[in-house]
């Protein structure tokens, strides 16, 4: 009951987030001057074609119709025009690209599983290392290993990833041959080949962000050492395995729960950047195409799906966070979870 | 009549002075004299490259072998052009790199001057006000804190009017997605501030909130605001120069390192120099920075003191 109203508590927060954020998103890219409907009238346009083509796109309705409309379409699809010229966008409609006559929803679907690779690879290498790095600093305090993992974070923070992305290709991909040098293939396809083409992305975005991460954990670490529970827990014969690695760790996850949570914005741009370093076309590489051709329908379209995906990841997080520390109380755990 | 506040950070048994320590500290002195060096070098950008005989617009295809790739060892390294040119243009990249320094510190440095003044308002107000506000302000920031500020300032760039010089609209919109982390901060510690006896004093002697955000909470809050100004000038640098590398920044002809090491990526096999350049420059203001404000943190604020060794 406790969990469920938790749940609840926390999903309804977000919707409600999610709600404002496309509200605002929606305002910014249709009440600005532009035109959409413009570019795609042909030459030349004259006012009719112009009056035309803004109704079959829908745009000649006030914008807050148009939001509505673009909010029902997510539930429900939507249809523009009618007859033969009649354009189709199944549920869940993120709005139509009618530059490319594809529907958004399935230009994203095509090209998230990219984005998507290498997010996910590099978050969970970067977790892992990061931690354990953390982890190893601690306990080996004062010794090469921890002096470098902080000199490493220093570096780390301060060295672009696109930039280490291309040394990484000049090293490894041209000069010693041993990972290719850019470019995707489906996990369906070839998942040795997928492997393969992802291990420098993974490795570039996971090394610079571990090295925070390592930096956060041995610091909590070093704390959690000297809590009381741990001098129980050693007190009692626990081997110092045990001891480290189910009752510090758990406390020590936490924190780095509450930073991996604010820090998934930060993937997602990480994981864009990537595509254009190891010429991959995912989800950013569509974006900025759609901003060179003023692909308005598009750019709301990605923008929001981005914000949606970062906001309901940051959900997830929450919820590993309430496993994580069985002691948070439901509203302490929505308000410390972004808070610290 | 309101006696003024005194200092937040009592002195305590080995507190030396700021200064000192920061002098003490080798890395912090490292990283403030880099910056110096680079702040001097986009000041006289246009001295420098006059001293070299270039200017970073002109193009010198006699540089070039037929392929477009510079004549010459590392990228056309010569005494004529100190750096090499860039493919394809023959563009001298000295007078790139140097007058790129003034793009990333303009960008970097007024970019980080709007997010400090919006979050210490923000911060400071949401910390002093509390109830609805504070709480409106709290989830707001919580929301924009782990937004994916870059798809959404790569979609701004699409709709900007024209009217408006792309590098104003990229202070404009990195300057507003950076504020989260000093109001986040800033609150807190006003909220701290407000439990203290000084402040509680002139509260009860009946000083109005003018007197009381001015001279009782900023002067403590002085400090802070140093230490996260320096620590998010690098973040403004590199927001910047991440947006001209995926070629929505800071666009052509002006010179900005991003952008240069955008280009490097189609020559990064026949000519590696021309992203060493630009990119070296862009890791060394960052770290300078990071480094600096690492110290300057330690320096001002005694509870992080001993945190790096």
């Amino acid at each position: 009951m406790r969990t469920l109203r938790y749940l609840a508590t926390r999903l309804l927060g977000m919707v409600g987030t999610l709600l404002v954020i496309s509200v605002l998103t929606y305002a910014v890219f249709y009440l600005l001057p532009s035109d959409p409907a413009r570019l795609s009238c042909g030459r030349p346009c004259t006012p009719d074609r112009l009056a035309e083509a803004s109704a079959f796109m829908g745009y000649s309705k006030p914008w807050l119709q148009q939001y509505l409309d673009f909010l029902v379409g997510i539930v429900a699809g939507r249809h523009f025009g009618s007859g033969l010229a009649a354009v189709d966008c199944a549920a869940p409609c993120f709005g139509y690209s009618f530059r490319l006559n594809e529907s958004v929803t399935q230009l994203i679907v095509d090209r998230a599983p990219v984005t998507f690779s290498i997010a996910i690879g590099a978050a969970v290498l970067w977790l892992i290392v990061g931690v354990g790095a953390g982890v190893v600093a601690a306990v080996k305090r004062g010794t090469v290993i921890d002096r470098s993992a902080m000199v490493f974070s220093t570096i780390g923070v301060s060295a672009p990833s696109y930039l280490v992305g291309l040394l990484g290709i000049l090293l490894f991909g041209f000069t010693l041959d041993v990972v290719p040098v850019g470019g995707y293939v489906p996990l369906t396809e070839s998942p040795v080949d997928w492997l393969w083409h992802l291990v420098l992305p993974w490795t570039v975005l996971a090394l610079l962000s571990a090295a925070v991460y390592a930096r956060l954990t041995r610091g909590q670490m070093l704390e959690v050492l000297s809590e009381d529970y741990i001098r129980t827990a050693r007190a009692k014969g626990l081997r110092e395995r045990r001891v480290i690695g189910r009752h510090a760790l758990r406390n020590v996850l936490i924190p780095v729960a509450t930073v991996f949570g604010l820090d998934l914005g930060t993937l997602l741009g990480g994981a864009v950047i990537s595509e254009k370093v190891f010429s991959m076309q995912g989800l950013g590489a569509l974006l900025i195409d759609a901003v060179g051709n003023v692909d308005l329908p598009l750019i709301v379209g990605v923008t929001l799906f981005s914000a949606f995906l970062v906001i309901f990841a940051n959900f997830l997080v929450d919820l590993v966070y309430s496993v994580l520390d069985p002691r948070m109380s439901l509203s302490d755990a929505a308000a410390s979870s972004g808070r610290n | 009549m309101v006696v003024d506040a005194p200092p937040v950070s009592a002195p305590t048994r080995q507190a030396r002075h700021p200064l000192r320590q920061l002098l003490a500290d080798r890395w912090a002195v490292a990283g403030g004299v880099t910056i110096l060096v680079f702040l001097l070098v986009a000041v006289a950008a246009p001295l420098l490259s006059a001293l070299e005989g270039h200017d970073p617009y002109t193009y010198d295809t006699n540089a070039l072998t037929g392929d477009g790739l510079p004549i010459g060892f590392g990228g056309g390294i010569s005494t004529e052009h100190w750096f090499g040119v860039e493919p394809q243009t023959g563009r001298d990249l000295f007078a790139i790199v140097v007058h790129g320094a003034r793009t990333s510190f303009l960008v970097g440095f007024a970019a980080t001057a709007l997010s400090i003044l919006i979050g210490v308002v923000v911060g400071v107000t949401a910390g002093y006000f509390g109830g609805w506000y504070d709480r409106i302000v709290s989830r707001f920031i919580d929301v924009l804190f782990g937004f994916p500020w870059l798809v959404f300032v790569i979609a701004i760039g699409a709709i900007a009017p024209a009217w408006l010089p792309k590098q104003l609209l990229i202070i404009l919109v990195i300057g507003l997605f950076g504020w989260p982390g000093i109001a986040r901060v800033i609150r807190g510690q006003t909220l701290a501030l407000k439990q203290r006896t000084f402040v509680v004093a002139a509260t009860a002697l009946g000083a109005g909130p003018g007197h009381l955000l001015r001279r009782q909470y900023l002067p403590n809050l002085v400090s802070t605001i140093i230490v996260y100004s320096t620590m998010t000038i690098p973040g403004m640098i590199g927001a910047e120069a991440a947006l001209s590398f995926l070629g929505v920044g800071v666009p052509p002809p002006t010179p900005a390192w991003g952008r240069t090491i955008g280009e490097a990526i189609a020559w990064v096999q026949t000519d590696p120099m021309f992203l060493i350049f630009p990119g070296a420059a862009l890791f060394l203001v960052t770290l300078a920075f990071n480094l600096f404000g690492d110290g300057l943190r330690d320096a001002l604020d005694p509870r992080t003191r001993g945190t790096r060794r």
